[in-house]
């Protein structure tokens, strides 16, 4: 597909997605079909044994996820995705692999639900993805892509950072970025894998037997590794929170949102500029660390917030603790894979803008 | 300068074909391109439709709502899209098999028998890339240059009969 490195190519989201993991030195793909994720494990299955690397179609979600378990406690980078109702089933595993400290890439093209829900986009799985991936005290980092480009670039930045903090990465995208085409340009060489020494490889009776386990049956050793793991969090929490402003260093009305809601509200903020109204826009990247400090410098000068989602409003709620609520936060959100219009946020922007301003 | 637009007909008709060509035009000229299928529980028969964008600018929502070309194939797509067309719009109907009928004054339609036309033609199954070339004439946003190096493109080299079939189609809507 893309063989030229530096030319521009037309590919769907979820493609490029997979030919970034591939590029990036992904050894293990396993998966099980779902719309509308299902072209990238399509897409794997036709690449990834050409490398010599394996593509596995699982009997089930929950076999995938424990596959990829297996496969990164021997040290290589392994991934699965899924939608909606099959990340629900793979929350168990994740929450294994965070427990046992193993990095790995989990993609998760979001539609709608609860239940089998529909198969058109939808952002309701951020409190999946942000708060509870699974049971337990654990934290995966969160992603979201907002263009074809990113859905390559942040596939390999998740891959490098899970290896780097020894954690789960989870992409959060959707339906409308899994399923569009825009231009998209591969690098000549991405990171290589960095050396992990805790992997499970066979010892040759050179040196002690790694072993990777999340049950520690003595409480104060799995508090001690709860207290650990967190001590990471905090420092990832400095570290990696991410996001792109767009006009707001004068505005009023900030409207915030990701992935596919992000690239929306912006033609809404342009919209709004063209009839006066000072508006602008964050769009966070990194979900989780949630981008804390743009939000709280931004309540500093903005009146109010317009959070827009494709959910019932689940990221509204971090969006309200990033500005301590020190300014009106207000939600719009469609459901059911129902897209809002730029219009449709326009008339929002508006409507707040009449009772703020 | 943005061009959003939208075609639609009948899954098999080569509806995402025509606007993965479009794309890829656009792409080879130098602009910003988005492509968005309809998809869902679709079929051969069903129907089909596919949102364009063509944009000097980086592309917001790649949903389009309102087309500033509407390339209908069926009766139903152009019943159901013809009203969300932008005043001044432009609108190419495959008329072989839509009863093109429209109270809008505000835009233009063009009547084009394509389906008829591939046929008599021994290019059945082309009836969408003449209204390809149909465009190109009507609009100038794409150059018969353009198209042909996306079809170049897209079509691989061993399958070249297809390149001359196609740019055949593009001359018969062209000349139409």
């Amino acid at each position: 597909m893309a063989n030229n490195k530096t030319e521009r190519v037309l590919m769907k989201g979820n493609e490029a997605l997979a030919e970034a993991a591939i590029r990036c030195g992904c050894q293990c793909y396993f998966g099980y079909p779902i719309t509308p994720q299902s072209e990238i494990a399509a897409y794997m299955s036709k690449h990834m044994p050409k490398e010599g690397r394996v593509f596995l179609q699982a009997e089930s979600e929950i076999a995938a996820i424990n596959m990829v378990y297996g496969a990164a406690a021997s040290g290589v980078r392994a991934m699965t995705s899924s939608s909606s109702p099959g990340v629900s089933l793979k929350s168990e595993g994740i929450s294994y692999l965070a427990g046992s400290d193993l990095p790995c890439l989990i993609v998760n093209v979001m539609r709608g639900g609860p239940g089998l829900g529909g198969i058109q986009p939808a952002q309701s799985d951020y409190y999946l993805a942000t708060k509870a991936g699974g049971h337990g005290d654990f934290s995966m980092l969160v992603f979201a892509p907002s263009s074809v480009q990113e859905m390559a670039d942040y596939a390999v930045k998740a891959f490098d950072e899970a290896d780097k903090w020894r954690m789960p990465a989870m992409i959060l995208t959707d339906g409308l970025l899994g399923q569009m085409m825009e231009p998209v340009t591969f690098k000549d060489s991405y990171s290589t894998p960095i050396e992990k020494p805790w992997a499970c490889v066979g010892h040759d009776n050179k040196r002690e037997h790694n072993i990777i386990n999340s049950l520690y049956l003595k409480p104060q050793e799995l508090e001690d590794s709860n207290i650990a793991r967190y001590k990471r969090y905090e420092l990832i929490k400095e570290q990696l929170p991410e996001a792109e402003t767009f006009m707001t260093e004068d505005a009023d009305i900030i409207v915030t949102g990701y992935g596919a809601c992000a690239r929306i509200s912006r033609n809404a903020v342009i919209a709004a500029r063209a009839e006066g109204i000072k508006a602008g826009l964050i769009r966070p990247i990194t979900l989780w660390p949630f981008p804390n400090k743009v939000y709280r410098e931004a309540a500093n000068t903005a009146k109010a917030f317009l959070d827009v989602e494709l959910s019932m409003g689940q990221m509204v709620d971090d969006v309200r603790l990033a500005t301590e609520c020190t300014r009106p936060v207000k939600f719009y959100g469609r459901t059911g894979g129902i897209i809002p219009t730029p219009n449709d946020i326009f008339e929002q922007i508006k409507a707040l803008a009449k009772e703020v301003l | 300068m943005t061009s959003e637009i939208q075609l639609a007909g009948f899954g098999g008709q080569g509806i995402l074909f025509a606007g993965k060509v479009l794309a890829y035009c656009g792409m080879y000229s130098g602009r910003e391109v988005s492509w968005l299928p309809s998809y869902g529980p679709e079929m051969r028969g069903g129907t089909c439709n596919c949102s364009v964008i063509l944009s000097d600018d980086k592309i917001g929502s790649p949903v389009v709502q309102n087309p500033s070309v509407l390339i209908a194939m069926n009766q139903p797509s152009f019943a159901k899209f013809i009203s969300d067309v932008v005043s001044g719009g432009t609108v190419l109907a495959d008329s072989s098999l839509i009863d093109v009928q429209t109270d809008r004054t505000d835009i233009t339609v063009y009547s084009v028998p394509a389906t008829d036309m591939a046929k008599e033609s021994g290019l059945t199954g082309g009836a969408n890339i003449i209204l390809l070339g149909k465009l190109i004439k009507e609009t100038g946003f794409i150059s018969m240059e353009d198209i042909e190096g996306a079809l170049r493109k897209i079509i691989p080299p061993k399958k070249a009969q297809l390149i001359e079939n196609n740019m055949k189609a593009i001359q018969l809507g062209y000349d139409y």
